[in-house]
């Protein structure tokens, strides 16, 4: 535990960040897309928990925000899952190359 | 256990309510959609009244949440605009087979608003944020039927979810650098320039950019504008937009305010973008809904400005602004929505020759566009020359030129719309509307609020006053 110094944590959840912004923007699959958003979130929760326990150690703010926010990408992932389904029901598809009737 | 009462009475009716359409949805009775409206309508005008009375200054909660009568003051704007948008739903609800469901996610949002405003915490913040935009992108996907109104959900949800994570980064770096969530402890801290502090601001202040949809953020509005129902869309751009708005500007004046002078080349960047590329796209817009949601781009854009001034004043003009662009907003959707919901027609081409039909909407919308553009006896003029004016106060007339130079280019598009309803001949105009006594009160109380809060000062030193005492 002490072994760890704070940067290579803080090195695992930047590039977490990272991966799912790349995620998001390069996945054509709407589930794949909202697995992506889940890794950013992921990563703040790392980041929360890390920057709690190593530099102040006497709160519990930090930790607080990590439990409120896996709830929330809870509640965010179940209505994102319920859009998908019913935009299956209208386009065969999950797809987001097919739904793209509003462009410009 | 009384203060409680009293400082979250605004919070506590719209939960109530939320109830009592819980229970009508739940009772084994079945009520017809007209009395469920017409009970919804009537809870709504209490809840607007009752935001008026008591308004007392205070804070709950361990300092989380704060409200004092600026903020009581810009929650009755929002209940204003909600009661609004839901008379002039009225002809599209009426046949919905789900209105109790659709008012339960439009108050939820609503009370998520309310605790944004009011909150003075980060996790607070946060909690009311994603309240308010999740059911959202829920009520985006009303018309269950429609592929474009998924369509729109889901980008919806997608760059919301994107934004929040923005945003969530932004803070836990914050929270890295000071050990602060609290918006006083933050503002405390945050006292020297350090890299991490500058990172965590931007990332902060694109999540924000996506939710204002200030330009290289602003991709999925015009989509989600469009695809969306036209009530949902009107609330979109007016009531969620005004509530971050608030929270923009109190979140620049009390947390980064030590970091005026970066925030003030960021925000001018931002502005210069938005406007230019919110008007220039709205010129070539053929659809009613995708041109309303360029040009709320481009109003955006002159918000930003008044908030560069960095002043009471800047601060005063911005809520005199969204007051004033609830009106006008909400005037030109009222006239989309009772055309679309009564003919399904959308497309600036189908309003040729509308004059000849039905005149005064004819006349409500012209308004509506001119208060838009900004044209002297409108509210709309004062509004924008108030945000100018806040802008000036920094000396930077550059800005101050190209902000009036986009409002000739705005003309030119709003004035596209007016001429196409009065000049152009149409073999085949949309047919007199038959509305129901309800939306033409909406649009009466637009009309009267826009030219009464342009010819009357009192509004503005109002709000001021309110900034004051603040």
């Amino acid at each position: 535990m002490s072994g760890i110094p704070i940067y290579q944590i803080l090195i695992v959840s930047t590039a977490l960040f990272f991966i799912g912004m790349y995620g998001l923007f390069t996945r054509r699959n709407m589930i794949t897309m909202l697995m992506s958003v889940e890794l950013i979130l992921n990563s703040v929760n790392i980041n929360f928990v890390v920057f709690n326990k190593y530099l102040y150690p006497g709160q519990l703010d930090g930790l607080f925000f990590t439990i409120f926010i896996i709830a929330i990408a809870a509640a965010e992932a179940a209505v994102g899952i319920a859009i998908i389904i019913n935009l299956y029901r209208n386009h065969q598809s999950i797809d987001v190359e097919d739904a793209s009737e509003m462009k410009y | 256990m009384n203060e409680f009462f009293i400082l979250m009475k605004q919070e506590l009716v719209i939960t109530l309510i939320i109830f009592i359409l819980l229970f009508i949805k739940l009772s084994s009775k079945q009520w017809s959609n007209e009395k469920v409206l017409v009970l919804i309508n009537v809870l709504l005008l209490l809840n607007l009244a009752a935001g008026f009375l008591f308004p007392d200054t205070g804070d709950l909660f361990g300092d989380m949440y704060r409200t004092n009568p600026l903020m009581a003051f810009e929650k009755n704007i929002l209940n204003l605009g909600t009661l609004l948008i839901s008379l002039q739903s009225y002809n599209w609800l009426k046949t919905h087979k789900h209105v109790p469901e659709f008012y339960m996610l439009l108050l939820s949002t609503l009370l998520g608003m309310f605790f944004m405003i009011s909150s003075r915490h980060m996790l607070m913040f946060y909690l009311a944020l994603e309240l308010s935009t999740i059911p959202l992108a829920a009520m985006a996907n009303f018309d269950l039927e429609k592929r474009r109104s998924s369509e729109a959900a889901f980008k919806m949800i997608i760059s919301s979810a994107f934004a929040s994570g923005l945003l969530l980064f932004g803070i836990s770096l914050l929270y890295g650098a000071t050990g602060a969530l609290s918006f006083s402890a933050l503002g405390e801290t945050l006292r020297q320039y350090s890299p991490l502090h500058i990172l965590g601001f931007i990332f902060v202040l694109s999540g924000f950019g996506f939710k204002i949809s200030a330009v290289p953020f602003h991709l999925w509005t015009a989509d989600v504008y469009e695809g969306a129902p036209v009530a949902v869309t009107s609330y979109l751009s007016v009531i969620s937009k005004g509530a971050i708005l608030f929270v923009f500007v109190t979140v620049l004046s009390t947390v980064f305010s030590v970091y005026g002078s970066s925030w003030y080349f960021m925000l001018y960047f931002l502005s210069v973008l938005t406007m230019i590329i919110g008007n220039l796209f709205a010129i070539r817009q053929q659809n009613m809904k995708r041109f309303l949601a360029f040009s709320s781009i481009a109003q955006v854009g002159f918000i930003l400005i008044g908030i560069t001034g960095q002043s009471l004043e800047g601060n005063v003009s911005v809520v005199y602004f969204v007051l004033v662009y609830i009106f006008s907003n909400l005037a030109a959707f009222g006239v989309i929505s009772l055309i679309s919901a009564v003919t399904g027609k959308e497309t600036i081409d189908d309003y040729k020759g509308l004059y000849k039909t039905n005149p005064l909407l004819t006349w409500v919308l012209a308004l509506a566009l001119f208060s838009l553009a900004g044209i002297p006896p409108t509210a709309g003029f004062f509004g924008k020359f108030f945000l100018l004016l806040a802008g000036a106060g920094q000396g930077n007339y550059i800005l101050i030129a190209i902000a009036a130079l986009n409002m000739v280019i705005s003309l030119y598009y709003y004035l596209r719309v007016v001429k196409a309803m009065f000049m152009d001949p149409n073999d085949h105009p949309i047919e007199t509307i038959q509305a129901d006594w309800k939306p033409k009160l909406a649009l009466a109380i637009c009309v009267i609020g826009l030219l009464i809060t342009g010819l009357a000062s009192g509004a503005y030193q109002y709000i001021y006053s309110l900034f004051v005492l603040n």
